[in-house]
């Protein structure tokens, strides 16, 4: 018996479902950061920047505004 | 040393997986609600238009996963369904409808969280209907399984629709009848040429219920109330020249095939081996798929104006 087994046919599949998996969990993390962004943003990725994507609801914003 | 002999046949691969989600229909999933999508009158940012496509898509994939979990024992049955990940042993049925459930719920739940919940609950609803109401009800149980079951294949533009706009409008249902009533003929007219396979996994299919000459009139009678239907859609806000345009030739077509196998009988197919009903099912692929490319059209003729 060889020390180095030549690789089983089972073992290609367990890899392709891991990959599978792996790549579809990175996407789903990717999209859900960037849906988020875009939600917070309304689209706007400058909004994040300048610290504008707070939502403020506009009866706060009155409030804020008459103080 | 002896080596303890595994069973490795029910070991699936990510391939197996993937089909699953029944990859064929969910590519005309993603074009019919991406079309419902665009040409809604309310546009989404891109990453929850994508998001919203994606799990939409996911959920017809889903929903494709358990009916393959149910229907395990006729696709055993029928040669184009044999190859099946469940009937050729590749996933375990318990897997299959783990998969299905999972990604049933995460679809919902997603496209409530990207969109709204008209969205996520029509999406929903498209799942139990497939499921529930078309594979363990109305598929071994009536002939006219095509024609209910149909409504499953017809939200995903619906839910596009309702994704951008939050609401159900004329065009949306249009679009939902334009499928809903295209697809007994589209369904029969292959039922014509594949009846063996159907007949022998005991599935009343009108062809195997009434035989063919009844199918061969209701193919007509469908496609002559789709037509009206399809023209409507042309005037409405989505509508437009180009799309009754290319809807009045696909019609004339889709109706002249209708009648040409109407007029046929068992003797003239067997003869040309189902030539004419092989070309209408052929035929209405391209009709379904020119209608909404021509709405897509239309929308982007509009972003041009």
């Amino acid at each position: 018996m060889s020390f180095f087994k030549p690789e089983h046919e089972i073992h290609r599949r367990r890899f392709s479902r891991n990959l599978g998996l792996a790549v579809a969990l990175g996407g789903f993390v990717i999209l859900s950061f960037f849906l988020t962004v875009e939600k917070v943003t309304q689209g706007n990725p400058m909004k994040a920047i300048r610290g504008e994507g707070h939502a403020v609801a506009p009866e706060d914003a009155a409030l804020q505004g008459s103080n | 040393m002896t080596d303890t002999q595994i069973d490795t046949s029910a070991e699936p691969g990510a391939n197996d997986f993937l089909q699953l989600l029944k990859p064929r229909v969910m590519s005309l999933v993603v074009f019919t609600a991406l079309v419902g999508l665009i040409v809604a009158p309310v546009h989404l940012a891109p990453v929850t238009g994508f998001t919203a496509i994606l799990f939409i898509a996911l959920g017809a994939g889903a929903s494709g996963a358990l009916n393959m979990w149910w229907d395990a024992d006729i696709d055993a049955v029928m040669k184009r369904t044999a190859r099946r990940p469940i009937p050729a042993g590749k996933v375990a049925p318990g897997e299959a409808l783990g998969f299905g459930m999972a990604l049933s719920a995460i679809s919902v739940v997603m496209l409530w969280l990207a969109t709204n919940a008209l969205a996520a609950a029509l999406l929903a609803f498209t799942i139990f209907f497939y499921v529930v109401v078309y594979s363990m009800w109305l598929k071994r149980s009536t002939p006219q399984n095509i024609v209910i079951g149909g409504a499953a294949g017809a939200f995903p533009p619906m839910i596009g629709w309702v994704a951008a706009t939050g609401s159900i409008s004329v065009e949306a249902w249009l679009m939902f009848a334009l499928i809903f009533v295209w697809t007994p003929p589209h369904f029969w007219s292959l039922a014509l040429f594949m009846n063996a396979d159907y007949d022998a996994a005991k599935v009343p299919m009108l062809t195997v219920t009434h035989g063919k000459k009844v199918t061969r009139n209701h193919i007509l009678a469908y496609t002559l109330i789709l037509a009206p239907l399809a023209l409507a859609l042309g005037f409405t806000s989505i509508g437009g020249w180009v799309y009754l345009a290319t809807s009045a030739v696909l019609n004339a077509g889709f109706i002249l095939g209708a009648v040409a196998i109407w007029l046929r009988n068992e003797d003239q197919a067997g003869a040309d081996r189902y030539k004419t009903e092989k070309r209408v099912f052929t035929f209405s692929l391209a009709y379904l798929f020119l209608h909404f490319g021509a709405l897509m059209v239309e929308a982007m003729l509009r972003g041009l104006a």
